[in-house]
């Protein structure tokens, strides 16, 4: 009987993995396709698809606005996070808790009404759809996740450790970017990768905002209104590598925070 | 007389509507140790906060060196504080913990280094200097946070609870430590403790604080002799306290009634006035040799043994709300139960105006 539940508890939990990543698998699998369509029988390995999706401009040049969308808007919203949650752990604000809850409430907020929001507002004040307008959008997703998880991590013993920087004569920017910053760089760190992952596989926005020069994901889709071809594949594998190393890098980050 | 180094004047502070400090002046000497002494809430650590520049008093002036810091900010005063719970940099090394204050002053690194070398030496902990604040030990932190304040050679250093953290054995250490470094680099230290054994091992000055009030101040000797409160009597050492009124005033001598009978004191009170009489446990006398003052009957009801001597409690006869506080020497004989005169040397009781 024991056996009986323990082989049903080891299918369950196969099942369930099989579930999540199955299709990852079959992504994957199907990108090193040798033949023409992505479906059974496989008849790789190969890696002409992956060669394919290198030569193609309008894949690399997404993939390279992509790259710098996810890092300067992460770095945008990781700063502000950071300085937000600063003024709200070490200053005493009016109506501290309501502005709180407020900055973290697009957390909660759909990407399509935030992106449906931005383009009714870009339109109104003139700014064109363009990368700039999608860098903004993630900001306004991503800030408002820096600015938890760094809130979460200031706790009152770093009150003391700045106390005692100013005690010994440091000036207030230079407690912030001597003593501050490098206490809370895990949080930090952690902020920035899981910004870059969100923004890195971010369609919503980017499909509203951008037009000419769009982002990986947006090109992508562009991709497949032409049909199922191994090079989406391909391109679709790059685009989960690339997400798999940021969240390692996250996870990493807040790792090393635990055990010190 | 040369002028104070730290001059409180009638200072008063209140966080909302609780006032912690109440009309608070104090003078310190240069080179002196100074021990805030109180329980929790007395308003030692929010004087001490004041003095650091951490908190504005709401009410009166703060001179250091004469000259009015009452508003200047922590940065640029010349005092440092080691806190409670050290604050040491972290991500520093611990020679870059101890040469911040001097980068912060622009000190170029070599000179740095060799100064917070220095200081290191002086807490005996040269060998740490690469070393990262958490590969060290409690104490080792402590003397850290020392160098590290004492490095930019303040007027003043002031220490909140400093051995707080520590377990008894090192903190008894640590104290006698303390005191030679004070001696050693002639910095007024100004230490706030609730521990009144750490206030009497150390103080050069002793002051007792209550209720955002001083109640006593002066050398721990005198304090502990002569307390000039009730309060400073029983939190600084323990005491019996005998409520009475003078019934008789002579010249120099004088009656007082209390629940255990007529003591005659040395003390020229008034008749009628209200006083209480103080007396510390190892004057009192139970059984056997007689003093020169009686105290009436007592009833043993507890007798803890502490090595080098017994703690007893005894429940007087006359009035079983007055408990005496009795320190006999470890071979006496004294039995939970046993009914004792009590009795003390009529120079030993400290009388306190109520």
């Amino acid at each position: 009987m024991r056996r009986i539940i323990r082989v049903a508890s080891w299918l369950y939990a196969l099942a369930v993995y099989g579930f999540i990543f199955l299709p990852v698998v079959v992504l994957v699998l199907f990108s090193l396709q040798a033949t023409s369509f992505p479906i059974p029988p496989f008849t790789g390995p190969s890696l002409r698809w992956y060669d394919a999706v290198l030569s193609d401009v309008r894949l690399t040049s997404a993939l390279v606005n992509s790259l710098l969308v996810a890092s300067i808007s992460s770095a945008t919203a990781v700063t502000l996070g950071f300085l937000s949650a600063w003024g709200f752990a070490r200053f005493v604000l009016p109506g501290s808790g309501l502005l709180r809850g407020l900055i973290t409430l697009p957390l909660t907020v759909s990407y399509l009404i935030i992106g449906m929001g931005l383009l009714v507002l870009f339109n109104w004040a003139g700014v064109p759809k363009s990368l700039l307008a999608a860098g903004i959008g993630h900001v306004v997703i991503n800030l408002p996740l820096c600015f938890a998880i760094i809130y979460s991590q200031m706790g009152d013993h770093q009150i003391n450790i700045e106390r005692a920087a100013r005690d010994l004569g440091a000036s207030e920017w230079k407690v912030l970017l001597l003593i501050t910053v490098p206490v809370m760089a895990p949080a930090i760190f952690a902020g920035f990768f899981l910004s870059m992952t969100f923004s890195w596989d971010e369609f919503v926005i980017s499909f509203l905002l951008t037009r000419f020069d769009t982002t990986l994901p947006v090109e992508i889709w562009n991709l497949l209104r032409s049909g199922l071809n191994p090079k989406t594949n391909a391109v679709g594998s790059l685009v989960f590598a690339v997400s798999i190393v940021l969240v390692v890098l996250f996870e990493l980050t807040l790792l090393r925070r635990r055990k010190t | 007389m040369t002028a104070p180094l730290v001059d409180i004047r009638a200072v008063s502070h209140r966080f909302g509507q609780l006032a912690v400090l109440k009309n608070v002046s104090l003078r310190i000497e240069p080179g002196s140790y100074t021990i805030l002494l109180g329980p929790s809430g007395s308003g030692k650590t929010t004087l001490l906060s004041i003095l650091g520049g951490f908190v504005t008093p709401s009410e009166g002036k703060v001179f250091i060196r004469g000259e009015d810091c009452t508003a200047v900010p922590p940065a640029r005063r010349p005092t440092t504080t080691v806190f409670q719970d050290y604050a040491l940099f972290p991500h520093m090394s611990v020679g870059g913990n101890v040469g911040f204050g001097l980068r912060m002053q622009g000190v170029d690194g070599a000179t740095r280094a060799a100064k917070a070398r220095e200081a290191l030496a002086l807490v005996g902990l040269s060998s740490a200097f690469d070393k990262k604040p958490h590969q060290l030990s409690g104490g080792q932190r402590q003397r850290v946070a020392l160098a590290r304040a004492l490095v930019i050679e303040p007027a003043v250093l002031l220490l909140d609870e400093p051995l707080g953290a520590l377990d008894l054995k090192l903190r008894r250490q640590m104290q006698d430590e303390l005191k030679a470094i004070q001696k050693r680099v002639g910095t007024a230290f100004i230490h706030v403790t609730h521990d009144q054994e750490e206030a009497m091992a150390l103080a050069d000055h002793c002051v007792v604080m209550n209720d955002g009030r001083i109640e006593d101040e002066g050398p721990p000797e005198r304090v502990y002799a002569r307390p000039a409160t009730r309060f400073s009597a029983t939190f600084m050492g323990e005491s019996t306290i005998l409520a009475g009124k003078v019934t008789e005033a002579g010249d120099r001598t004088g009656t007082v009634t209390t629940p255990a009978g007529p003591v005659s004191v040395r003390s020229a009170l008034p008749e009628g006035s209200a006083v209480a009489l103080a007396i510390r446990p190892e004057h009192l006398m139970l059984g056997g040799a007689a003093g020169t003052a009686s105290l009436g009957m007592a009833k043993v009801s507890d007798v803890v043994f502490q090595g080098s001597f017994k703690r007893v409690l005894a429940v007087s006869v006359e009035d079983p709300s007055l408990q005496f506080i009795a320190k006999l020497p470890a071979s006496t004989t004294v039995q939970p139960g046993d009914t004792l005169a009590v009795s003390c040397d009529t120079d030993q009781i400290i009388v306190l105006a109520d």
